[in-house]
């Protein structure tokens, strides 16, 4: 791929030198600071919303920006962590964070199984066939009991994460949800910064060469699968820990088509983009509403001219110009 | 400079609640309604910007002022998805003060928004949410049903068409919690009432094809049709109902059909359905004066007629505003005490009375779609059969068993 | 047996709108090397710009049937020359994306202007009514959407299967460096293919209005599913997508026959069955 995007903006602002270790580390402090203090500033359940989804655009970004692999069925992960964390919160009144762990093992194991068949196959076929899984697991949360059809599984008790702190106060919960995402976000730095993540990029890159130097791509591509899967349960867990409930828009694929958009937007292959991506889109559905039916055009149009015009998306084209800022 | 800050603190703290007082008991000084609809989607010709209108209408008929204080509406789009509705209720009632939220088409959002209102005890309003559990084991305090139910839209429809003759059914079934439940709710009655229920389909919901359910109603043999689905299901159904050549030998039965579906369907389509509504414009000179101010009003872009929830609507702000204006206060508790205590009588409501589970029950219709021949000038759909009483409209208080009501 | 027969007629009805439709993004992706997503929007422009027609300009479902394609091939290529063929060069997954995002503007714009609940089209006189067949009474519309999607399908097969100018169209597939050469003009070709392609959408589009309520959302239902077909008959056979279809089509019959509740879940099924047996699908040649 000769596309301008966002990985060769990144690389490039390593190479020459505008991303520093020690920039990076005052980067990512002030980050921290700004998630401690935000929740003073911004309405706190929106921000949640907005590091569940930006952990779920991180998780997709593996898979697409840093393996080459673009999944169009990554909601199922999302909505099967987050039936399986709500029934069982709801109906076994287990601990939070057992209920959470659980929804991410559950994701983690279907993306295996997932991942096995569909990594046997490349580009659209890829996408498609993650989408025909994606389109089964919707059949079963339409079909089986528990989910609550299209009422949804509704009513999840929050509890005590560790046994005291009390979750269904806003602050604590943001704190909770602001761990989990540091967390999750933590093991896809550490992943892409690993040798690990260089072979990835190298398949990405080109796939006969990775072959052919003995790396075993299939394997490869398919525990990048799996992470990617569990850290999308990860986050469909704490969303319905979040908002209390579980529906079907968060297994229907339009949700799997919403986590490219925002990767796309926030630019794929960077390391913040999909945090970006995730915020403008969530902002975007609860802030346009008032235009009433307007919306749709709006984010098509937002879509369309990020096709056209920024295919590095934001982080990417903001990395393109600060290279290109005569200092 | 401590004890200066601690001082004024003080001082700060002992004048809050005179302050208050001095502003009447309207929180924030303002009365917020917030409506939270389908704007885009599967509801939107039956609520969406009609809802909206209707609020609006009506807050500007009680004079836009309520105890002195202004009375504002604001509106957005749930998009049929419960995580924004939950989301922007939330932050109504957190950031910009509203004091109820009204409409909640789609019983998902209406179950996500309910427990919300209760936590930060403000009230809910449903219009075009229509799960009989609502005001079932699902029922909150702070909230009210105003429109109609699943209840009595199955029981209206499905008892009269079993008197007149209709005693066999088949059901074409939407494979979701709403469908299915309407139907189970349907089939009850019509067993009850002596019928015969011989079989059903379901199908996806949005599906575009209905031929092959058709098919199936076709071969069952029943004289009645039972479409438990909604909207576009619902159209298309009788649409290939009709081109299939199964309308004039068996009748259908439209379990949740609007106005709005009839206008977009045409009368030489809908003839002869049976279906169960709480309002139709063309009753009586109330029904008719106040749906033809709602027709011709400028925002009113396509010019049509209100539905059932949208009416329901304009009843409801009504009623909300006059139990603010009567207790002197918008807190929410007082003020649904007494929604409930005043019996509502209106354009849109006959012998209406809500009851401690949040129900509205009132007067309903078994209509039937006019043909082309009989219908005389614009949106003149409908053949009224039978008026139902109140109380057999809805389901008694007993038998819907809230856990509110002891 | 007598109701199987009618479901699988009714699945033969169904299968030949998926064939027209797959036909259209089958050729697209085959010649243009675009996943057009757009394809279920085209479709719902077509069958309104039906409805507009005969509802304020008084054109007849006849004329109609070619003008309303028309309209929506120029609309496509208007897209074309403006804004799809800058993504030529790259990666399919970026055409995928833009016409995605062609499809939320186009059906927000419909939506804006008729809302959702739709408009009625109707039968057009001559093919009003139908016959008993014996197992089920087959409505004469429904008879005459089989034979001309079959026509038009047979007859596009023929056209770039068989004919000189079909051959340039393959030609600049494999090579277009080498076709731009012999003095083809290949830009312009593109062009065309799609607007066609589109077309064909669009034509779907017009036989679907008097059978389904005309709505904003009426193509977004469908495009996945047919999506599955043209990917289960191998993305670009022609052939493939035609026959894939119909096949879908009695399937889904089937499936509404014996367990209505999966019908719209066993095509991808199907689907991913079928790319774990045979990855290039059915009909398809592997690159």
């Amino acid at each position: 791929m000769s596309v301008p995007d966002g990985v060769q903006e990144s690389r490039a602002a390593w190479r020459l030198g505008i991303i520093t270790p020690r920039r990076k580390k005052i980067f990512f402090g002030l980050l921290v600071a700004a998630g401690l203090v935000l929740p003073h500033l911004v309405y706190p359940v929106f921000l949640m919303n907005v590091l569940c989804m930006a952990l779920f655009a991180s998780a997709f970004n593996l898979l697409l920006g840093y393996t080459g692999l673009l999944s169009f069925g990554h909601a199922a992960f999302l909505g099967t962590a987050g039936y399986v964390t709500g029934y069982l919160l709801k109906a076994w009144g287990l601990p939070v964070e057992l209920g959470v762990l659980a929804g991410t093992a559950v994701a983690t194991l279907l993306g295996w199984a997932i991942g096995a068949l569909a990594i046997r196959r490349s580009g659209i076929y890829f996408a498609m066939i993650t989408l025909g899984f994606a389109q089964m697991i919707y059949f079963l949360a339409v079909q089986l009991p528990f989910t609550g059809g299209e009422d949804g599984l509704q009513g999840i008790p929050q509890g005590k994460a560790l046994g005291f702190i009390p979750l269904h106060d806003p602050y604590a919960l943001y704190y909770f949800v602001f761990a989990v995402f540091a967390l999750g976000f933590g093991v896809i730095y550490r992943t892409i910064h690993s040798p690990f993540g260089h072979v990835l990029r190298s398949i990405r890159e080109n796939e006969p060469r990775a072959l052919s130097l003995g790396y075993d791509v299939a394997r490869y591509k398919l525990v990048a699968f799996v992470i990617s899967a569990g850290l999308a349960g990860l986050a469909g867990s704490t969303k319905a820990l979040v908002l209390q409930f579980v529906t079907l828009t968060d297994v229907h694929w339009h949700k799997s088509g919403e986590v490219v958009l925002m990767t796309l937007l926030g630019g794929m292959g960077t390391v913040m983009g999909p945090s970006v991506g995730a915020l403008l889109v969530v902002a975007m559905e609860n802030y346009l509403t008032g235009f009433g039916d307007w919306v749709t055009v709006i984010i098509g149009s937002v879509f369309v001219a990020g096709v056209l015009a920024f295919r590095r998306g934001i982080v990417g084209e903001a990395l393109h110009l600060v290279r290109n800022f005569p200092f | 400079m401590k004890r200066v800050a601690s001082s004024l603190m003080m001082a700060a703290l002992l004048s809050l609640p005179a302050a208050g007082r001095a502003a009447g008991k309207v929180s924030d000084g303002v009365v917020k309604i917030g409506v939270l609809t389908d704007m885009t989607g599967f509801y939107s010709d039956l609520s969406g910007p009609g809802s909206v209108l209707a609020v609006k209408m009506a807050v500007h008929d009680f004079g836009g002022k309520v105890l002195g204080k202004p009375i504002e509406v604001i509106a957005a789009d749930h998009q049929n998805k419960a995580d924004i509705a939950s989301t922007i209720a939330r932050k109504w009632f957190d950031e910009d003060k509203v004091d109820a939220i009204m409409d909640l088409p789609n019983s998902g959002t209406a179950f996500a928004v309910m427990p919300v209102a209760a936590e930060k005890k403000k009230l809910t309003i449903l219009s075009t949410a229509a799960t009989t559990s609502i005001t079932g084991d699902k029922c909150t305090a702070y909230n009210i049903h105003y429109t109609y139910n699943n209840w009595m839209l199955a029981n209206g429809t499905g008892r009269e068409v079993v008197k007149s003759g209709g005693d066999t059914w088949f059901f074409i079934t939407a494979d979701y919690v709403f469908g299915k439940s309407l139907e189970e709710d349907t089939a009850n009655v019509v067993k009850a009432a002596g019928g015969k229920v011989l079989g059903y389909a379901r199908h996806p919901q949005s599906s575009a094809d209905f031929s092959s359910y058709l098919l199936q109603a076709q071969a069952s043999g029943a004289k009645v049709i039972g479409m438990a689905n909604a909207g576009g299901d619902t159209i298309n159904t009788i649409k290939q109902a009709k081109e299939f050549g199964i309308t004039p030998k068996q009748t259908l039965a439209g379990l949740l059909v609007f106005i709005s579906d009839i206008h977009s369907l045409g009368l030489e389509t809908a003839k002869g359905m049976y279906l169960t509504t709480s309002f139709y414009w063309d009753y009586d000179d109330q029904t008719r004066a106040w749906s033809k101010k709602f027709q011709n009003h400028p925002d009113n872009a396509k010019k049509a007629m209100p539905t059932m929830t949208q009416a329901g609507l304009y009843s409801a702000t009504m009623h909300y505003l006059q139990a603010i204006k009567a207790v002197g206060t918008d807190q929410a508790e007082p003020v649904i005490a007494k929604m409930k205590a005043t019996p509502v009588n209106d354009f849109f409501a006959r012998h209406g009375v809500i009851g401690p589970d949040g129900l509205h029950r009132h007067d309903a219709f078994l209509v039937q779609v006019k043909s082309p021949a009989e219908s005389k000038y614009p949106w003149d759909y409908y053949k009224i059969i039978k008026k139902i009483p109140a109380a057999e409209a809805f389901p008694s208080v007993a038998a819907q068993k809230c856990p509110l009501v002891k | 047996m007598q109701a199987l027969f009618g479901q699988l007629l009714v699945g033969l009805i169904n299968g030949s709108f998926y064939a027209l439709l797959s036909l259209g993004l089958s050729i697209i992706f085959g010649l243009v090397n675009v996943v057009n997503f757009a394809h279920g929007a085209m479709y719902m422009t077509g069958a309104f710009f039906a409805w507009i027609g005969l509802s304020s300009l008084g054109i007849g479902y006849w004329p109609t049937l070619l003008l309303s394609p028309l309209a929506v091939g120029l609309l496509g290529v208007v897209v074309e020359r403006t804004m799809l063929r800058r993504l030529y060069q790259l990666d399919n997954l970026y055409g995928l994306l833009f016409t995605f995002g062609l499809t939320l503007i186009v059906e927000g714009l419909f939506h804006h202007q008729y809302g959702n609940s739709g408009n009625s089209f109707p039968v057009p006189e001559a093919l009003q009514g139908g016959s008993n067949l014996g197992f089920m009474y087959l409505p004469r519309y429904r008879a005459w959407v089989v034979l001309v999607s079959l026509a038009v399908c047979f007859a596009s097969w023929f056209f770039i299967e068989r004919t000189k100018l079909g051959a340039y169209l393959r030609a600049g597939t494999e090579n277009p460096r080498l076709l731009q050469a012999f003095g083809v003009n290949v830009p312009l070709m593109m062009t065309l293919t799609f607007g066609f392609g589109v077309a064909l959408a669009g034509f779907a589009g017009v036989m679907a209005a008097p059978i389904y309520q005309v709505t904003p959302s009426m193509g977004s239902g469908l495009i996945i599913v047919v999506f599955a077909v043209v990917v289960i008959g191998g993305m670009g056979s022609i052939l493939g997508s035609i026959v894939t279809g119909i096949g879908l089509g009695l399937v889904e019959g089937l499936t509404k026959y014996l367990y209505p509740q999966a019908a719209a879940t066993v095509v991808f099924a199907i689907m991913a069955v079928v790319l774990l047996i045979r990855p290039a699908g059915l009909f398809g040649r592997e690159k």
